[in-house]
């Protein structure tokens, strides 16, 4: 699966209108440097001092405001065009207007990692948005409040929507309306210090029955699983229900991401590693090692609290 | 080309360029004004968007008497330029000494406004987004005053020195600038902070 | 005609000194002479070159390959900001302020600087500014860890900057060391205008003046009032660090937008702070090397000074994704549009300078002529980040760091080095080799351009800046690789550049006063010029003194 974030591959209507205005300017610009760069390479080759030259200057000319109007006027009448379009670009991309199918999602930008809230539906995850395909006869587009916990962050799925920032003490907002299902990928595009790196985005657009599926199972309360006990138990006495949360523990920290479906990702880390069964034992005992810098404190469990607890989380499906 | 070697074009007639001293110091208010309006934009900018109190309405007294005494202190400094120019030293010194004592008083009703401030209303520049705005915009100004009033005092040593006189009359000018744009500062802090911001 | 060399003063070395070499460096420490204090500037900004090469060629070895592991990611951010804050403060600013002190007072027919002691305490400022925000590479977990320095990004968006996410005292250091520098700055402005203003020899009216000569007071013009706001914003930043303030505090309500705002006000201007003095030495240089005077010197400066003016209203297109308003949006679009307009007028007049002439190819012309292709790019990928909806997907990305280093680079850069091979004869007295320059210019653009060209694409493929790896599966691998190939021709230049100076300073061709038969001022003195710059003030009567002087029979004040 090609998963390249190109801005030139736009899926959504969204980043259609983006693409579609950015060919426009790329010709007008394009042809500009052609003809520019022509008359530049023409001088150069045409005026070159030849043999025998050297001893007679040139006529000197010092002006002429005839071609002083015209190199001016020429250009104003070009940005006079790139204006007109560009505010209709502008206001039909930023002001649109919010269809009643729309699903409403709070995205929080947090050093490292997304948190993603559905308060429609009750749900609340991280780091992977789900999001349904958007039917432009029926739209369900996807409507994002952007909110920041810390420092500044920035939205950014190249092939879904441009950028928006997530600022503290502000509330921005962006929009989705994806033409097909598959993965697109994103990151976190304004430097949020250490890991800006690795504040990576992925965002999952289902068939609306798919959606559905999901939104489904991630209401579903977990399963209390026997076997599973202990690790639930070091779960509940260690310092892990500081920052996250399991519903229906005790556990329910909001520093770092809800952990009730954690199997239901693909990735651990926003991003950094696969969700093994194996990078998550890492990612408990040693962060340093997936993605250094991380606020995610090493644990310092016995190896035996160690194995419980992966086999506890494990269960989070 | 001995002949010519001297191209010594015949002076313009009249060949007169502004004064060194008067466009530095304009050059350097330029520059002070965008300092001083980033201030007050800030100030501007974060009225009313304080999370907690208190308010400038609980806190402040308009300085009535200390601004007139600044203001007045324009107008002595530029009668002592003046005087100075007509080569009078002695009244230059006394209106000198006046625009000095001046700006000391404005200074010291400052001091005590912001004593009063602390240690009676207990509102410090941490106090929120006010106190932060106010005592920056003011303290800013408050500071220029101070490096004035050192320039101001320099010239008194020399003046009790006997070292003053017309020829310096110029020179106490481009320093007069410097204190007029304080107190043009002044009206605009003192708009923003007292009036409007109150 | 070039040996009829026109000497206004300086017979020779009357004022070279035997000295120790104590005694040498105690000279150039107290000097006020504009022509050492720029020359201070000159190498203080060059070491610097040397030192943000360096950093960016750590930068460019990390990425060379995804998830590679050269340096940490705290680390490689604190080479992404040093290498950031040094270009621009410490490198940028003293070079051009360098050639501005340098150059004004000759062309404008001074003997000095309007306030030489302020001019050595400007520099002073700057150097001591630069070695506080080294300094910062001392303490902290030493220099692998590279210390303290600051790690916050060169534009340090609050809240980052605050205590409660910047701990310890990494960005007390870059605040003061700006602040102090940029004090340094304000008052080397000021002098420069005063200079332009108050010293030109008699006969040089404003309209006379060197084209340079309006571009550098136009640059010291607009520092003015581009530096103090980011003066102004330091000195908040330094409030709520060290006294609780709460400027850029979100949690008290602070906004972290209105540093944007501040910092750009600053930060956008401050580009063309950067790239007039680049047109400066372009409008000089193109002229003598085509042999006619400046085609349209009349719209030349309208067009410098609309720059200027207009280069004020636009910093908010850095902002198009904070989520302004829409009316905001369309307006900063329009405003940087419009600045392509007397930017494209710039380009035509040099387009029309040459059309007609006869274009030597000496070092100084030939990177000049990188300097009109690579800027025309550099302009037009401006005019797509200023289309805001095209920006919602560019900015922050490789592509806005592709094309900010066509402009410093592809633009400022290479005129700095026309600049250098042009005046190094007149500052030092002896010419720079042409095969050395030859080498420098053209392994320097193919360096140039398999990275900066490259740059573009990661950009387009959605690569934000300021990432110290990433992931294997975004096709960025190729793309970043050649870029980093790139640096090792462009290193390869600077070296035998700072070779060919070390040469030539030993064993190079004596340059004489006027090697290129150019017009201006300068060339009328000796090379290097005495202390005292002209013995004989000089009289003008037209923008070429010098041209009038060797045609007689044709002089341009018949013309102007």
């Amino acid at each position: 699966m090609n998963l390249v974030p190109n801005i030139f591959a736009p899926v959504s209507g969204h980043a259609r209108a983006l693409y579609t205005y950015s060919m426009l300017v790329l010709g007008i610009t394009g042809a500009i440097f052609v003809v520019v760069a022509s008359l530049l390479a023409y001088a150069v080759v045409r005026f070159r001092e030849r043999p025998g030259d050297e001893r007679v200057e040139p006529p000197q000319i010092y002006g002429s405001d005839q071609v002083e109007i015209a190199w001016t006027v020429i250009p104003v009448l070009i940005v006079i065009v790139l204006a007109l379009v560009t505010t209709r670009t502008i206001h039909a991309v930023q002001d649109a207007p919010k269809p009643p199918g729309a699903i409403e999602v709070t995205a929080i930008g947090r050093q490292w990692w997304w948190e993603l809230r559905y308060p429609d539906l009750g749900i609340v995850t991280a780091n992977e948005l789900h999001i349904p395909v958007s039917d432009p006869r029926n739209p369900t587009p996807t409507y994002l409040t952007l909110l920041s916990a810390d420092v500044a962050h920035s939205f950014w799925v190249p092939r879904l929507a441009g950028k928006t920032d997530l600022i503290p003490n502000r509330v921005n907002h962006t929009w989705m309306d994806p033409e097909q299902p598959g993965l697109y990928l994103g990151q976190c595009s304004e430097y949020c210090g250490t890991q800006h790196a690795k504040m990576l985005l992925r965002v999952y657009v289902h068939t609306r029955e798919d959606f559905a599926k999901w939104v489904a199972t991630q209401k579903e309360a977990p399963v209390a699983e026997p076997k599973a006990a202990a690790g639930r138990h070091v779960f509940e006495t260690t310092a892990c229900l500081n920052c996250h949360a399991v519903q229906g523990t005790v556990g329910n920290g909001r520093f770092g991401p809800d952990l009730t479906h954690l199997m239901s990702r693909e990735t651990l880390a926003s991003g950094a590693a696969l969700n093994t069964p194996e990078n998550l034992r890492t990612w408990i005992r040693a962060p340093e090692r997936l993605k250094p810098g991380s606020l995610m404190p090493a644990m310092q469990l016995e190896d035996r609290e160690l194995d419980d607890l992966v086999a506890y989380l494990v269960t989070l499906r | 080309m001995s002949a010519r070697t001297a191209p010594i074009l015949p002076a313009p007639a009249s060949w007169r360029l502004p004064d060194r001293g008067i466009v530095g110091m304009v050059s350097l208010i330029v520059a002070e004004t965008a300092i001083f309006t980033i201030f007050v934009v800030a100030y501007l900018y974060y009225l009313g968007k304080n999370l907690s109190g208190p308010e400038p309405r609980q806190v402040l007294e308009v300085p009535v008497f200390i601004s007139i005494c600044l203001w007045a202190s324009s107008a002595t400094v530029e009668l002592a330029v003046r005087a100075l120019r007509r080569g009078s030293t002695r009244p230059f010194g006394l209106w000198w000494l006046a625009t000095i004592v001046l700006a000391a008083v404005f200074l010291g009703g400052t001091a005590r406004e912001w004593y009063h401030l602390i240690y009676v209303e207990g509102f410090t520049i941490r106090t929120n987004l006010f106190g932060t705005t106010f005592y920056s915009l003011v303290g800013l100004h408050a500071f220029h005053v101070m490096v004035g009033l050192v320039g101001l005092a320099l010239v008194q040593a020399f003046a009790f020195l006997g070292r003053v006189g017309p020829e310096h009359a110029h020179r106490t000018h481009v320093l007069g600038l410097y204190w007029h744009f304080v107190d043009a500062v002044w009206v605009v802090v003192f708009t923003v902070v007292y009036v409007i911001g109150r | 005609m070039t040996s009829d060399s026109l000497t206004l003063g300086g017979a020779g070395a009357a004022d070279a000194r035997d000295g120790t070499f104590l005694e040498t460096l105690h000279d150039w420490v107290v000097t006020v002479d504009h022509k050492r204090l720029g020359l201070l500037y000159i190498v203080y900004g060059i070491v610097f070159l040397a030192v943000g090469g360096l950093e960016a060629t750590i930068m460019r070895v990390q990425l060379a390959a995804a998830n590679l592991h050269v340096v940490s990611p705290q680390v490689f951010n604190r080479m992404m900001t040093m290498h950031g804050t040094t270009m621009v403060f410490l490198v940028g600013v003293p070079i051009l302020f360098g050639f501005g002190n340098y150059l004004v007072p000759l062309m404008v027919g001074a003997r000095d600087m309007a306030f030489p002691r302020l001019n050595a305490l400007g520099f002073w400022l700057t150097a001591f500014g630069g070695f506080l925000l080294y300094f910062s590479f001392l303490g902290g977990d030493g220099l692998y860890g590279a210390g303290s320095a600051p790690d916050v990004g060169w534009f340090a968006y609050a809240p980052l900057t605050s205590t409660a996410f910047s701990k310890g005292h990494s960005t007390d250091y870059w605040t003061l060391a700006i602040l102090l520098g940029g004090f340094g700055t304000i008052g080397t402005a000021i002098n420069i205008i005063t200079t332009v203003l108050c010293l030109r020899c008699p006969g040089m009216t404003l309209g006379k003046m060197p084209l340079a000569v309006w571009m550098f007071f136009t640059m010291s013009a607009m520092t003015l009032v581009v530096m103090t706001p980011l003066s102004a914003a330091q000195i908040m930043l330094c409030i709520d660090r060290y006294l609780g303030g709460h400027f850029f505090d979100t949690q008290a309500g602070g906004s972290a937008v209105i540093w944007q705002h501040f910092f750009w006000m600053f930060g956008h201007p401050e580009v063309y702070v950067l790239i007039i003095p680049g047109f400066a030495f372009a409008s000089e240089i193109i002229p003598v090397f085509s042999r006619k005077a400046i085609f349209g010197y009349p719209a030349m400066v309208a067009a410098t000074t609309g720059i200027g003016f207009l280069s004020m209203g636009v910093w908010a297109h850095h902002m198009f994704t904070v989520g302004m308003s829409s009316h905001a949006n369309t307006f900063f679009a329009l405003i940087t549009m419009a600045v392509g307009i007397p930017t494209g007028i710039k380009i035509f007049n040099w387009l029309g300078t040459m059309w007609g002439g006869k274009i030597r190819f000496a070092t100084p012309m030939m990177f000049c002529l990188g300097f009109l292709f690579q800027f025309l790019i550099a302009g037009l990928t401006g005019i797509m980040l200023a289309a805001v909806p095209f920006d919602w997907q560019l900015s922050d990305s490789y592509f806005v760091v592709a094309h900010f280093h066509y402009v410093l680079l592809g633009g400022l850069l290479m005129t700095i080095f026309a600049a250098m091979y042009y005046w190094f004869p007149k500052a030092t007295g002896k010419m720079l080799s042409q095969t050395l320059g030859r080498w420098h210019f053209w392994l320097f653009v193919i360096g140039f351009h398999l990275t900066f060209d490259t740059m573009h694409i990661p950009g387009i493929l959605g690569m934000p800046r300021r990432i110290y790896t990433y992931e294997a599966d975004r096709g960025w691998d190729v793309f970043n690789l050649i870029c980093t190939v790139g640096v090792a021709f462009q290193a390869l230049a600077i070296v035998l550049f700072l070779w060919n100076v070390v040469r030539s300073l030993l064993w190079g061709k004596d340059a004489g006063n006027d090697p290129w038969d150019a017009w201006t001022l300068e060339w009328a003195v000796s090379s290097p010029p005495p202390h005292y710059n002209f013995a004989l003030l000089p009289v003008v009567r037209s923008r070429r003194p010098l041209w009038d002087f060797k045609h007689p029979e044709d002089p341009d004040w018949l013309y102007e």
